[in-house]
């Protein structure tokens, strides 16, 4: 090929290389969640309450156990898992039963979950059970939460903060 | 399928060459230019990291004080940063598939097959981690999803999302962590291309200068053109608008979202886990690796020199002589190509013993059974202008080329060719020879038609002891489906050699190396 065509081919060829880098590096734009709705974040990571209850060591069990080992409360490792549910305007949304973490589910119990909804108001009830040993739910929230377009809204659990919380 | 994806990816390759020159085709070249790209990463990253505020406040405008302040330096080599980490992704993928169209997976290859497979890892994770380094909302979606991703994996106790929840979350130490994985593990990529290259002498590690300054320049203009800027800043309260989504790295990202984390784990680690496996599916059998005859090795070193694969390592000789070595073939690292016997200075047939016995050579093809059927071949010419076609198993198939006037040969790669056998042939009665093989610079074995061309020239041992006169020698490189031009070039050269007999040149003496067709050919 002549020198100046195929000066001319090369200055095209890389054109199309900076135009795939260009284009693809930028394009097509991405939206991820569609412009007239909102989104709920679950996210928790909290320890369940002991499956049972501590009890008091005999004088006898102490005796056996090594001095540096005589504690005088004998508490299970397990934990309690944490259950969760989320009604949305009256409609069951979400429920997941958190199992503890580790090998002696003695950890914390972790929940993600994520749930696109219209932007506008909404009643959100939020439930959680944390202790194997009661029955019901031991944690309830009910709002009235307006959502804005695009909006995030975590709920997340913080004992010290009364528990459920909204941000 | 692979045999039509191999053909159509041949079509395209070629396709560069009367553009770019075979040397200089792009497609050749696509390991060293992902060097390139990693070095003008590396540099200009340099910079970046100089400027980088790793503040949760001042990351983001840092990065944005570059592209809106300093477009002139700042901005643009952010965008060359930027567009070379995105070239590197590219030209790496498609060396990969290069590779494996090629079948170059198996046997002695296996070793920069398996070190290729875990630089795709580091290459994503830099660049992913890279693109959260400038905490708009494409770092927002991209770092919140690849939090998510991990955490479908059981191993974490506080799921990673939890970092990005809100922005109480997100605290200084964050950013130092992503700039210790950004610059961290690019430094595993140099040690892992260090790996990668270590079965291959003279490795090309910078590509051709003139298709260095093209590629850079065209990021270049790219940058300039269409300038890498922030999106809008971060806020963990709002769920990210429309993003300008670098695909490249975060494709699959949306696919996350289309369909699973575990669909996207299955793909990742599946995909992973094919590329380790392909070297060790069943395919051919190995072909005898070179040979060594210590009688007939005076230790040149010459083999050593020119072996592709630096599978020949010298040793002392067992006659114990002061100071003469011995080669020896290291067969894992053996391609079987036979370069080193093309390379032996005893491989030279007008040695006077009956058995030919050259210092290194192939099982499967020595130069001692060469010789005799060139002789053979040579007998059976008819004519006054017979042609002599040396070709390679990889290149043009030669034994396709029909014509009373011809003697074909093929050799494992033409780098085989003892340069004294095309004096041998034209000695024997041969009015020219024509060399064939791969296509300039792509050589099954890298540097077969590199060697031979450079032997034949003078410019490399074992050289041609006298060149050609006139047309006598021809060189033509031509792949595999090429045929139908070598045919061309073949006539051509029937015709010089023709004209020559008319007319008589005056010097006999002539360079025989002269630009030809479409095809490198030198006549």
């Amino acid at each position: 090929m002549a020198k100046p065509i195929s000066w001319i081919g090369q200055a095209l060829l890389y054109g199309l290389f900076a135009l795939i880098i260009g284009y693809f590096s930028n394009s097509p734009p991405y939206r991820h969640l569609p412009a007239d709705q909102a989104l709920i974040k679950l996210s928790f990571s909290h320890e369940g309450k002991l499956v049972s209850a501590c009890r008091q060591r005999t004088a006898e069990e102490l005796a056996k156990l090594a001095p540096n080992m005589r504690a005088p409360m004998d508490c299970p490792r397990e934990r309690s898992p944490v259950t969760v549910e989320i009604e949305l305007d009256g409609a069951p949304a979400y429920r997941h039963v958190a199992r503890p973490s580790g090998l002696s589910k003695d950890g914390a119990s972790t929940v993600y979950h994520r749930i696109p909804v219209q932007a506008g108001e909404h009643r959100l009830a939020i439930r959680l059970n944390d202790d194997a040993r009661a029955t019901g739910f031991n944690y309830r929230r009910e709002e009235l939460v307006t959502l804005k377009p695009g909006k995030v809204l975590v709920i997340d659990f913080n004992q010290e903060a009364g528990g459920i919380t909204l941000q | 399928m692979m045999r039509g994806a191999l053909i159509a990816y041949r079509r395209i390759e070629h396709g560069f060459d009367p553009v770019f020159g075979a040397a200089l085709n792009p497609w050749r070249h696509l390991g060293s230019l992902g060097f390139l790209f990693f070095w003008i990463i590396a540099v200009t990253g340099l910079y970046l990291y100089a400027v980088l505020d790793t503040s949760v406040d001042g990351v983001y405008r840092s990065v944005n004080w570059l592209s809106r302040e300093q477009w002139y330096l700042g901005g643009v080599l952010r965008s060359l940063h930027r567009y070379a980490a995105d070239a590197f992704l590219l030209v790496t993928l498609l060396h990969l598939l290069r590779e494996f169209l090629l079948g170059r997976y198996t046997g002695f290859r296996y070793f920069s097959w398996l070190t290729g497979v875990p630089l795709l890892w580091f290459i994503y994770i830099s660049g992913v981690v890279g693109i959260w380094l400038r905490w708009d909302q494409l770092a927002q979606f991209s770092a919140a999803t690849t939090a998510e991703w991990l955490d479908w994996l059981p191993v974490f106790a506080t799921p990673l999302i939890r970092n990005y929840l809100s922005a109480n979350a997100v605290s200084d130490r964050l950013f130092s962590l992503f700039v210790f994985v950004h610059i961290g593990v690019p430094l595993l990529l140099i040690f892992g291309l260090w790996f990668h290259i270590q079965r291959i002498s003279r490795a090309e590690v910078f590509p051709p200068p003139a298709l260095a300054a093209g590629s850079l320049l065209s990021l270049l203009a790219l940058s300039l053109a269409l300038p890498i800027a922030n999106q809008a800043a971060a806020d963990l309260s709002l769920v990210p608008g429309p993003l300008a989504l670098d695909w490249f790295y975060l494709f699959w990202q949306p696919l996350m979202y289309a369909t699973s984390a575990g669909a996207v784990w299955a793909l990742a680690t599946g995909a992973t886990l094919l590329l380790f496996v392909l070297p060790v599916l069943p395919h051919a059998a190995a072909a005898p690796v070179a040979e060594v005859h210590p009688d007939s090795c005076n230790g040149c070193r010459r083999c050593f020199e020119d072996c592709p694969y630096a599978a020949i390592v010298m040793v002392p000789h067992p006659s114990e002589i002061q100071g003469r070595e011995l080669a020896q073939v290291i067969p894992d690292l053996c391609a079987s190509c036979g370069i080193c016997a093309g390379s032996c200075p005893s491989s030279t047939p007008f040695r006077s013993a009956a058995e030919l016995v050259t210092g290194i050579d192939m099982p499967q093809m020595p130069i001692g059974g060469l010789r005799r059927a060139l002789e053979q071949g040579l007998a059976r010419l008819t004519g006054r202008n017979g042609i002599v076609v040396f070709g390679c198993d990889q290149g043009a198939n030669v034994t396709s080329l029909a014509g009373k006037d011809l003697a074909s040969f093929t050799l494992i790669c033409t780098g085989m060719l003892p340069p004294s056998l095309v004096e041998y042939a034209l000695r024997g009665g041969a009015a020219g020879v024509l060399v064939t093989g791969c296509r300039a610079g792509g050589c099954d074995f890298r540097l077969g038609n590199r060697w031979t061309e450079e032997r034949l020239a003078g410019m490399r041992e074992p050289h041609l002891r006298a060149r050609p006169p006139g047309k006598a020698l021809r060189i033509a490189w031509a792949d595999r489906g090429e045929e139908a031009e070598l045919a061309v070039v073949l006539d051509d050269m029937r015709q010089a050699l023709a004209a020559e007999r008319l007319h008589p040149i005056a010097d006999p003496i002539a360079d025989p190396i002269v630009a030809s067709t479409g095809m490198t050919a030198h006549g």
